[in-house]
């Protein structure tokens, strides 16, 4: 069999039912292949190959499956590596089959060569360099286990052309043979009682969860434990969606543009239950102020997130699921705990120090918009995001109700995920709605993927948080530099409207506060790839805030509203 | 744990694969860690070969240093030498200058004194070998200085478990 047909044999071993490429030159036996296979193989031809990687980090995260990913040599597999850091840092299982140069060109400077393992090395979990066709499919094996093993991650196979033109008898190994490759998934039993111990001895106790339990589907094991402990719960960015946003004993997301009642839990507990989630720099604020009087226990799959930014008491290396399992089965018997002074403390805070923003009768508050959609959508659909302002208030305000749900550029921040994104989202999910909330920067960076969605006949939704400047750079700018605003307003905008009917998608505006609620209702309900340009104010900020080396309970929350909008400001 | 920072030799077991030195060199330049020295050669397992690097940090990141290279897929075992009872060698090679008869009886007088010999010679200077800890090469080094340093080259470490502290083995995965 050639080496071409045994990519995609070993694909269909590995029951891969969607495939985001585009083709090239080095790349072409496998396309041919796939020809052959007259669709049995579901092919997405992308507009750019940074597309193909998002569209394929999308599927992953939301149908829990690994993305898979091919493109050709050079210039295809370097537009593919911001997908793969963004995979990377997220813990996304991914493979990235990319075309090369014949074996015996490499090093000669060829046509479309690039050194791709040597790019790509620091930003997979394991790359391969295909020599022979003999190892063709017990590589393919070894990268389908790794990238959805242990902490999940992209993994990239180089396949020189020479290699997919060779002939070699095909057979899809059972077993992979990684000898120094052993992830921990059980938990230490004496960490897990230490872990109780530490537990059962405080009362002001915070269960802070992060995407790990969404890569470990714990969503169950964390609603038992939370219950049976009765602990308030707050997710990162990254495990939004892990435990349902309306629960009662939901705080909201922590961080930078996490609720106050969160920060303020972290500063205040005794003990912090962390489970996959890993201490970023966004969640702690300046480190040597970050839970002073907490106790940590610390469960993570991957042991270098213990003790990388804060020392923890109690470490667990496993997986999420079973860990959780684990302390579940070693809880005593008993009604869960009151904590009557700490969930006073905490609905006190709720109370006093809520979400909060200006909503406005002269423009369309950016708020007030994600308010409407959440209202509309009650949180059912998918929603993928991009980079900036309208992400932080989309996971502010977008009731994230199911798990594998929320999609979003976390570790990374990388503009332009959420359109590509969707798109591989609704190809794995097309019995759902999916929402890309985007803004007009970050949209213009993965635009051309309008043709792919239209194309593909999927339903999508992108909704353009519009306020004519980078968002969040402009509010720092704002907050930092002294309203010096450099290179943050694009002095020319394109129709977004005009554009939608161009690429053979609806286009529609919103522009009045009282035009809204209409749009959005006629948008989200109308079938197809769907653009609703919404027109926000110009200059609102995102609160709370923890400004960037301050300390996490330094909120800053919305400033007393003085009902004007601040003078325009000439653009640099 | 202590925030101080001191010289660690690490002694990596790794798959004997294409790029995987890069991998391990690239972890360290890519978190800013430090590399001292890397030496590697093969095993008697002909699967495996050995790195025997040294660093600098705090327990901190050497910590993290570990756990980063026990992470990497063909990195079979890590092992922290300074933790264990151990030796440590460096080859060192080194030229001196030494025409008149005063230099060249000082220059017998410090081989003798550290255990080095002369491999090479020429009228007016002697290359000479010394295998030693680095710390024993620097001094070594500095008795020379005077003399006049013509030519250096100097080995990364290598390590080995002590004889009856050995709970590391350098053969290979079947003894390790």
């Amino acid at each position: 069999m050639r080496g071409a047909r045994i990519v995609c044999e070993s694909l269909l071993c590995e029951g891969v039912d969607a495939l985001f490429g585009y083709p090239g030159g080095a790349i072409l036996h496998v396309y041919d292949e796939l020809h052959k296979l007259d669709g049995k193989l579901n092919h997405v031809l992308v507009r750019h190959e940074q597309g193909a990687i998002h569209a394929a980090e999308g599927y992953a995260r939301s149908t829990g499956k690994v993305g898979v990913c091919l493109v050709t040599s050079g210039p295809g597999a370097t537009n593919v590596v911001t997908g793969l850091q963004d995979a990377m840092m997220d813990s996304i299982p991914l493979v990235v089959l990319t075309g090369q140069v014949p074996t015996t060109m490499i090093g000669n400077d060829a046509f479309q060569e690039a050194d791709v393992v040597g790019i790509t090395r620091p930003c997979t979990k394991y790359n391969y360099l295909v020599r022979d066709v003999s190892e063709l499919a017990s590589v393919i094996k070894e990268a389908f286990y790794l990238a959805r093993s242990g902490r999940p991650g992209p993994v990239l196979v180089d396949l020189p052309k020479d290699v997919t033109a060779a002939e070699h008898p095909f057979s899809y190994p059972e077993s992979v043979d990684l000898p120094s490759y052993k992830p921990t998934v059980t938990g230490h039993p004496k960490q897990i009682k230490k872990a109780i111990k530490l537990i059962e001895s405080s009362e002001r106790t915070v269960l802070y969860i992060g995407g790990g339990v969404v890569n470990a589907n714990a969503t169950d094991e964390i609603i038992e434990l939370a219950e049976r402990l009765n602990l308030p719960v707050t997710p990162t960015l990254m495990g939004l969606g892990a435990f349902p946003s309306g629960h009662d004993q939901s705080l909201g997301m922590l961080g930078m543009h996490g609720t106050y009642t969160a920060n303020m839990a972290m500063a205040e507990a005794e003990v912090i239950v962390n489970i996959g989630a890993r201490f970023d720099d966004r969640v702690t604020g300046r480190l040597d102020c970050f839970a002073k009087k907490a106790k940590f226990i610390h469960v993570d799959i991957d042991p270098t997130s213990i003790n990388k930014n804060v020392i923890v008491d109690v470490p667990i290396i496993g997986d999420a699921k079973t860990v959780t399992r684990q302390l579940l089965d070693a809880l005593p018997d008993a009604p869960p705990p009151e904590r009557k002074e700490w969930w006073g403390i905490l609905r006190d805070w709720q109370k006093r120090f809520p979400l909060s923003f200006k909503d406005r009768t002269d423009c369309i508050a950016p708020q007030r918009m994600m308010k409407e959609i959440a209202e509309i959508t009650r949180g059912e659909d998918i929603c993928a995001t991009d980079v900036g302002q309208h992400q932080m208030w989309a996971a502010q305000y977008y009731p994230v109700k199911h798990g594998r749900s929320w999609l979003t550029s976390g570790g990374l921040g990388t503009m332009g995920y959420g359109l590509p994104a969707a798109m591989g989202a609704a190809v794995g999910n097309p019995d759902r709605r999916v929402l890309c909330i985007t803004g007009d920067g970050s949209f213009q960076m993965c635009i051309q993927e309008l043709a792919t969605c239209v194309h593909e006949g999927l339903d999508v939704k992108v909704l353009i948080m519009n306020n004519n400047f980078l968002g969040m750079v402009r509010q720092w700018q704002e907050l930092f530099y002294s309203r010096r605003y450099s290179e943050v307003g694009m002095k020319y905008f394109p129709d977004f409207v005009k554009i939608a009917e161009a690429y053979g998608a609806t286009g529609l505006r919103a522009e009045k506060p009282e035009e809204l609620h209409e749009i959005l209702e006629k948008g989200l309900n109308t079938p197809g790839v769907v653009v609703m340009d919404i027109i926000v104010t110009k200059e609102a900020n995102v609160y709370p805030m923890i400004p960037a080396g301050a300390a996490h309970y330094e909120l800053v929350l919305e400033p007393e509203d003085d009902g004007e909008e601040p003078e325009p400001r000439e653009l640099a | 744990m202590s925030s101080k920072t001191s010289r660690h030799v690490l002694s990596i077991l790794v798959e004997d694969r294409f790029g995987e030195l890069a991998r391990i060199v690239g972890l360290f330049s890519g978190r800013g860690f430090n590399i001292d020295t890397i030496a590697v050669n093969k095993t008697l397992d002909p699967r495996f070969s050995r790195a025997v690097l040294t660093t600098r940090g705090d327990d901190q990141i050497i910590e993290q240093i570990i756990k980063q290279l026990h992470k990497l897929v063909r990195v079979r075992k890590v092992h922290h030498m300074t933790d264990e009872k151990h030796i440590e060698r460096e080859l060192c090679l080194v030229t001196v200058r030494a025409a008149a008869p005063k230099a060249r009886e000082d220059l017998e007088r410090i081989i003798n004194l550290v255990g080095a010999r002369v491999i090479a010679y020429s009228p007016t200077a002697f290359t000479v070998e010394l295998s030693a800890p680095s710390k024993e090469v620097e001094n070594f080094l500095e008795l020379l200085r005077p003399l006049g340093i013509k030519d250096l080259c100097r080995s990364a470490t290598i390590a080995l478990a002590r004889p009856g502290d050995d709970k590391t083995s350098n053969i290979g995965e079947n003894a390790a």
